[in-house]
Formats: C-alpha cells, structure tokens, sequence
C-alpha cells in the first residue's frame, strides 16, 4: 500500500513543476512524466487494459504538444493575471478542496470496492455471467463491446468530430482560395 | 487518504488552468486534470489483493462454470470500461485545443491571453 | 519537415514494422488479453508517427496519404455501424445485439479460443482501424501546417 502513495507524491511534485516552470518544454516533459507514473499506478491497481492504453496515448499526447512549441519563439510569458482575480480563485478552490475532502469521508475505504457494498450490483452481473453469455474471456471488452456498446458508439462519434474540427481549423487554404484559383 | 491525494493532483491542474496567462499551460492544465480524474476513477474500484477482471483458463471448473473465488476476488470492471474510453477522447480534445492555439498564435503573434483580449480585430 | 540522420532511418525501419505488428496483436486479441480496439489504433498510429519523424513528411505522405487515411477513417466507422444494425435482423431486434455468439456459437465450448465471442473481435477491428487512422491525420496534419507569418518561415 506504501507504494501508492510514494508514486502519487511523485506525481504530484511533477505537477507543481509543471505548472510552475517557465521553461515550455521542461513543463511538457514533466506532463509526459505524471503520465507515465499514472500508468504504472494502473498496473498496480490491477487494470491493465487502462496501463497499455494511457502508455500509448501519453505518447501520442507529447509529440501534439511538441508540436505547438518547436519551431516558435518561445516567449517566456510568465507571471498570473491580475491580482484580484488570481487571489479569488484561490481562496474558491481552497473552499473545493476542503469541502471535497469532507465527502470522500462517505465513501469506504481505499481497497474495498464500492460494488461490494450493494447486493445487486451491475458489476456482479458482468462478473458471473460474463464469459457464459457473450463468450470474451476480457470482461472489460465483454462490457464496452456488448453490455454497453451504445456507449462506445457514442465515443466513436466524439472522437470523429473532433478530428474533423481541427481537420477543419488546420486548413491552408480557403474556399476563396481555390475558386479563384481556377 | 489516497483518495485525498489524487484530488490535490485535481485542484493543481484546476489552478494551472484558472491562474495562469499563458495559452500552452492552460492546455497542460487541463491535461493534468483528465489524468487526476481517470486515476480516481479506477482507485474507486480496487480491491486490496484482488485480481485484473480477465478470466484464464485455471479460473473455471471442468463443466465450464465460473470459480466462485474469481467473483469474490475480481476488481471492479465497470470503471475500467469507462475510463478506457475517456483516455482516448482525451486525446482527441487535446489535437484540438492544439490546433486552436496554434491558429490564434497565427492570428495575433503572442501566447498571451490578455493580449488577445485587449487586441482589436 | 524534413528528416533525420542515416542511423535514425535504418534503425526505425526495422522497428516500425515490429511496432505495426504488434498493434494488429493487440487488436485480435482483445476479447482474450488485456488490450482492444483502442489501444491497438493508437499503436497503429504511432508506427505510422514514427515513420513521419523518422523520414520527414513529403516520404510519409507517399505512404498513406491524407486522402487514404481519411477513407479508412470513415470505413472504420461505417463498418462499426453496419455491425451494430445487423442486430435488427434477428429475433430479439435490439442494437448491438450479439447475434453471432447467441445464435450460431451457444452452446459449443468456445472460450479462450481466437474466433469466440461473436460480434466482439470484428468491433474491435472495425474501432482499430477508426482510431489508428484519425490520430495519423491529426499528427500529419499538425506537423504541415506551416503558419503564414512575416518573415518567421522556420522548419
């Protein structure tokens, strides 16, 4: 159980260097490295689907986001906005965060999941009859596939727009361009 | 209490993307907030010396049924699917808050949020 | 954008392969292995990004076009859509309605084999192939995009 909380201090001092750093490469660097710890705590907590797929898609997340600062003149913008604004937000997101550790004192402790707590749960349903009914020896593919395959359909229509929405912004040329072009 | 750890991770990346003026920590901000949530989402469903929800073949018996020892001792799959799915859609907003940063950086020469408000046309 | 040094190319060319390989493994074998449809499109991504750092852009263009990856974009998606209709032409007419595993393969001891479970693996193709083919335009189209500025053309 110690080993949780070592690689989540870790995770959380990456995230102050990256939030606090000038430098925008080094605060992309530490981004890539939260995720790495965070998939190495996946593992750990016995979800290996989810581990392979952060690695991936961490990856992925750092070369798009080399992208917007190679290549540029790197203005080192620092500094908060103005003052009144910045000494609000935090006085509100103090009050979050002491109001949201008072409501993880409703739920039950780290180690027991909360499906145990009721008797009729979904995930009991998915458990034992999952291999029997849909034949997938994954209950987590078994589940996103074709228990909730609705779901997926729905994430498979977000993940088309939003590649047609920045296919779309990055365009070089526009519709004036290529009518007069001809 | 690890719970309340992943929720600091939460409120960090919140800051980052409420206090801060620069276009690509804000981007980063929100990043780091989808990683605090995911992970949340899955410690929710752990369970201390249990198993991943994949069945092998030592986990039936000869007839085909399940063990009763993999129901008592699984973690909780429901979660994992739903945050399988958000970890891609993640990366699918985040092409395009790249690609809108780096048209506004085209448009007005600066990273800066307060200049572009301040900028007219 | 151009590309890297002779070491680099050689070294990737080899690995790119292994790496696309790979990706096709995670995909069939969702249903058996910790894995699916999404975490094996993004690693089909990635062999593709690692041929368009590697090589530069204008070579890895020659190799999948955006016009290409555009189509096995919208066949990903058309496929996926087609498998969850077929469910309406069954008894219990649902969406997503798993007709293969409960009406040709109930009943026969098919587990932890490659082809079970139904509509399962051919979903998971159907997703692979929509997910690997939208990050590869997105990163492609990212690296062209040169903006049009006064006097700051950098590579």
């Amino acid at each position: 159980m110690w080993i949780f909380y070592v690689l989540l201090l870790f995770m959380v001092i990456a995230c102050i260097i990256a939030v606090q750093t000038d430098n925008l490469l080094s605060s992309i660097i530490c981004v890539g490295a939260v995720g790495a710890i965070g998939s190495l705590m996946f593992l750990l907590l016995y979800a290996p689907d989810i581990a392979i797929t952060q690695v991936v898609v961490e990856v992925l997340a750092l070369v798009v986001m080399l992208r917007v600062t190679i290549s540029r003149d790197i203005t080192f913008i620092t500094g908060d906005r103005e003052f009144f604004g910045t000494v609000t937000s935090i006085v509100i997101i103090l009050i979050i965060f002491l109001a949201g550790i008072e409501v993880f004192r409703t739920l039950p402790a780290f180690g027991v999941p909360v499906f145990s707590q009721f008797s009729n749960a979904a995930s009991q349903t998915y458990i034992t009859e999952g291999l029997t009914k849909t034949g997938a020896a994954n209950i987590v593919a078994a589940i996103i596939l074709d228990y909730r395959g609705y779901d997926t359909l729905g994430e498979a229509a977000v993940l088309f727009t939003s590649i047609i929405g920045a296919t779309v912004i990055l365009r070089k040329e526009t519709r004036k361009q290529v009518e007069s072009a001809r | 209490m690890p719970y309340a750890l992943c929720f600091l991770l939460f409120i960090i990346g919140l800051l980052c993307a409420v206090v801060k003026k620069n276009m690509v920590k804000i981007i980063i901000g929100l990043a780091i907030m989808e990683y605090a949530v995911n992970l949340f989402l899955i410690m929710l469903g752990y369970r201390a010396g249990g198993t991943a929800p994949i069945i092998s073949p030592t986990d039936i018996n000869p007839e085909g049924a399940l063990v009763p020892e993999f129901t008592l001792s699984s973690v909780d799959p429901l979660p994992q699917a739903l945050v399988l799915t958000s970890i891609v859609i993640g990366l699918g907003t985040l092409a395009l808050m790249v690609s809108i940063c780096i048209r506004t950086y085209e448009k007005y020469g600066t990273f800066d949020i307060t200049q572009i408000r301040r900028l007219q046309g | 954008m151009k590309g890297m040094t002779v070491i680099v190319k050689t070294v990737s060319s080899w690995t790119k392969v292994l790496i696309f390989l790979f990706g096709i493994y995670i995909v069939l074998f969702g249903h058996l292995t910790p894995g699916g449809g999404f975490a094996g499109g993004v690693i089909l991504a990635c062999s593709y990004v690692l041929l368009l750092l590697a090589y530069g852009r204008e070579f890895a263009e020659k190799n999948l076009s955006l016009g290409t990856a555009s189509k096995l974009d919208c066949a990903g998606s058309l496929l996926f859509a087609a498998i969850a209709l077929t469910g309406f032409l069954y008894g219990s007419a649902s969406f997503f309605y798993n007709f293969i595993q409960q009406e040709y393969l109930a009943g026969h001891n098919t587990a932890f084999k490659l082809v079970s479970a139904g509509i399962i693996p051919l979903a998971n193709i159907a997703i692979g192939l929509k997910v690997g083919a939208s990050l590869f335009m997105i990163v492609i189209l990212l690296s062209a995009f040169r903006p049009e500025m006064s006097g700051r053309e950098k590579e």
